[in-house]
C-alpha cells in the first residue's frame, strides 16, 4: 500500500470513528446544537426589533453558520484535552502514523457535526421567527458550505494541536469563540470595525467562508471567495502540520502529555 | 441488601465520635465548615482559578461577548453601548457563579471524594453555603471587571457616582445567581454532563434575563420567565443606576432579586438532600 493510500485511509478511518464518538457526545454533539441556538435567538430578537425584514435574513444566515465556528473554537481545543483526561493522549502520539494524521480526522469530525448545527438554526430561524432564507445558488451554496467546513476543521486543527504542549490551551478555544463570531461577519458587517480589525479577520478563513456563502445565497459568483477560504485552509493546515510535530517534541522532553 | 445495612449501621455510630457535643461547639464547627472549608474547597474543585484558565475565561472572555452584542445593536441599529455593556457584564457573572457551583459536586466525583464528603456528619447547609460565597465574591469579581473594561473599550462613561450601586446591584446578582448554581448542583448529583447543564443555563439567562434585549421588548411570555430567573431585576437596577437612578429607586428590584436567590437557595439545598438520598439509594454518587 503507497504511503498516500495509507495516509488517506487513516484519514477517513479516524474520521469515521471520531464521528460516531461525537456525534452521540452531549457537550459535542446535543450542546453544539443547542448552544448557538441561544446566541441566534437573541440576535433574532435584536435585529426583529430594527423592523427590517432584510437584516432578519441577514442574521439568518450568519446565525446558521456561527455555530460552526463554535466547534472548532470550543470543541476542537477541547478534544485532545479529553484525551488526556481519559488518558489516550499519549497513545494517540504514540501511534505509528504522523500525529498530524491522527488529529485533523478528530476535527474533521466536529466539523462534520457542525452540519447538525446549521441546519437547526436554519430551522429554528424558519419556523420560530419565519426568516426564510433563499438560496439562488444551491450548487454553489453547498461548495461555499463544504470549503468552509473543511478551512474550519484545519483551523481547528491547529487550535488542538497546541494542547498536545500546553494543558490549558483548551482555553485558548474557549476565548477565541466570541471574536470569531464577532470578526468573521456572521453578524456584524466587517465596515463597522476598524481597519487593522478587518485586516485581522481576512486572516481567518471564515470570514471567506461566510462572504462565499452570502454571494452564493444571493446568486452572485462565490468562486473568488471560496478559492480564498480553500488557500487559508490549506495554509493552516501545513502550520499545525509543522507546530505539531514541533509540540510532540516539546511535550515528549517536558514529560507533559500525561499532565492532567 | 445485607450490605446497605451494614452502611446505615456505620452511619451513627460515625455522628456520634465526630459530632460536636454542645450548641456552641456545634456552632463553631459550622462557621468553621462555612469560611475555611467553602475556601479550601474553592480552591480545591474550581479548577480554573488556574491563570492561563482564568484570565482568557473569565476576564478576557466577557469583554468579547459585550463587544459581540454592542456590535450586534450597532449592525441592527438598537439599543446603545451602556445598554448591552451593564447587560452582558451583570449576565456574564452567571458563568463563574454556575460553573463553580457545579464543580462543588463534579468535581468531588471526579476526584472520587463525593461518598466521603457525604458521609461526613457536617451539617449540609453550611457545607454547602460555605462553599457558595467564594463563588458569589468570585462572581461579583469578574462582573465588575467586564463592566469596567468593557466600558472603557466601547468608551462608556459611568461617572463614579454610580459604581457603588452598581456593585450592590452585582452582589445580589452574583449572589441570586448562586442560588440557581446550587439547585444546579443538585441536579449534579444524578445528571453526569455537568458543563452542558451549566451551559444551557448560562443560555437560557443570556436570553431571557434582559441582557440583550430589553424585558418590554420581549414576547410578554419570555419577559415573565425572565422575571422569575435571577440576574434580571439586578440588571434592570444596575442600568437605573446608571441612568441617574438613587439606590432607594431600585431597592424593589434588588429586593425581589435576594428573594429570588433566597427561593433558589432554599429548592437547591432541598433538592441536594433529596437527590443525596436517592443517590444512596441507587449508587449513583460516584459515577463518573
Amino acid at each position: 500500500m503507497s504511503g498516500v493510500h495509507r495516509a488517506a485511509r487513516v484519514l477517513v478511518t479516524l474520521w469515521w470513528l471520531q464521528l460516531k464518538i461525537v456525534a452521540v457526545s452531549a457537550f459535542d454533539g446535543v450542546l453544539g446544537v443547542i448552544y448557538p441556538l441561544f446566541f441566534a435567538t437573541t440576535a433574532f430578537l435584536m435585529f426583529g426589533q430594527s423592523g427590517n425584514p432584510q437584516a432578519l435574513v441577514y442574521a439568518g444566515l450568519g446565525a446558521a453558520v456561527m455555530g460552526t465556528w463554535s466547534a472548532m473554537a470550543t470543541s476542537a481545543s477541547g478534544a485532545l484535552q479529553s484525551q488526556r483526561w481519559q488518558g489516550t493522549l499519549e497513545l494517540l502520539v504514540c501511534a505509528p502514523t504522523r500525529l498530524a494524521l491522527a488529529v485533523l480526522p478528530v476535527t474533521a469530525a466536529l466539523a462534520t457535526v457542525a452540519l447538525y448545527s446549521l441546519v437547526a438554526t436554519l430551522l429554528w430561524g424558519r419556523f420560530v421567527f419565519g426568516i426564510d432564507v433563499a438560496i439562488a445558488s444551491p450548487v454553489a451554496f453547498v461548495v461555499a458550505l463544504a470549503v468552509t467546513l473543511a478551512s474550519l476543521a484545519t483551523f481547528g486543527f491547529l487550535l488542538s494541536v497546541t494542547v498536545v504542549r500546553y494543558r490549558t490551551g483548551w482555553a485558548l478555544g474557549n476565548l477565541l469563540e466570541y471574536p470569531g463570531w464577532l470578526l468573521c461577519g456572521f453578524l456584524v458587517p466587517l465596515d463597522l470595525f476598524p481597519t487593522w480589525v478587518q485586516w485581522l479577520a481576512q486572516a481567518l478563513p471564515p470570514t471567506w467562508g461566510m462572504a462565499a456563502i452570502r454571494s452564493a445565497a444571493a446568486g452572485q459568483a462565490p468562486w473568488g471567495e471560496i478559492a480564498v477560504c480553500a488557500g487559508l485552509g490549506l495554509g493552516y493546515a501545513v502550520l499545525a502540520t509543522v507546530l505539531s510535530e514541533r509540540l510532540v517534541d516539546s511535550a515528549r522532553r517536558h514529560a507533559t502529555l500525561a499532565l492532567t | 441488601m445485607s450490605e446497605r445495612r451494614a452502611t446505615s449501621d456505620t452511619e451513627p455510630a460515625v455522628l456520634r465520635s465526630s459530632a460536636p457535643t454542645s450548641l456552641w461547639g456545634s456552632f463553631r464547627s459550622s462557621l468553621r465548615v462555612v469560611f475555611v472549608g467553602g475556601v479550601i474547597s474553592f480552591r480545591a474543585l474550581f479548577n480554573w482559578l488556574n491563570p492561563y484558565i482564568f484570565v482568557p475565561t473569565m476576564l478576557i472572555a466577557p469583554v468579547f461577548q459585550i463587544l459581540l452584542f454592542a456590535y450586534v445593536g450597532r449592525s441592527a441599529g438598537v439599543g446603545n453601548d451602556g445598554f448591552y455593556v451593564i447587560g452582558n457584564a451583570v449576565q456574564y457573572a452567571s458563568i463563574p457563579c454556575l460553573f463553580a457551583m457545579a464543580n462543588t459536586i463534579a468535581g468531588e466525583r471526579f476526584t472520587q471524594t463525593l461518598g466521603i464528603v457525604l458521609s461526613t456528619p457536617v451539617n449540609r447547609v453550611a457545607l454547602f453555603l460555605g462553599r457558595s460565597l467564594p463563588v458569589v465574591a468570585n462572581g461579583w469579581f469578574v462582573a465588575m471587571v467586564a463592566l469596567l473594561v468593557g466600558g472603557r473599550v466601547l468608551g462608556v462613561d459611568l461617572p463614579p457616582r454610580v459604581w457603588p450601586g452598581i456593585a450592590l446591584c452585582v452582589v445580589v446578582a452574583s449572589a441570586s445567581c448562586t442560588g440557581l448554581g446550587l439547585l444546579q448542583a443538585s441536579i449534579a448529583l444524578r445528571v453526569r454532563s455537568t458543563a452542558v447543564l451549566s451551559n444551557v443555563l448560562f443560555g437560557i439567562l443570556l436570553v431571557f434575563c434582559g441582557a440583550n434585549v430589553a424585558l418590554d421588548a420581549l414576547p410578554a411570555w419570555m419577559a415573565s420567565v425572565g422575571r422569575a430567573l435571577p440576574l434580571t431585576h439586578a440588571i434592570e437596577a444596575a442600568r437605573r443606576i446608571a441612568g441617574g437612578a438613587a439606590l432607594g429607586d431600585v431597592g424593589g428590584l434588588l429586593v425581589r432579586e435576594a428573594l429570588l436567590g433566597v427561593v433558589f437557595t432554599v429548592a437547591g439545598l432541598l433538592a441536594l438532600r433529596y437527590v443525596e438520598a436517592q443517590s444512596r439509594r441507587h449508587a449513583t454518587l460516584e459515577l463518573q
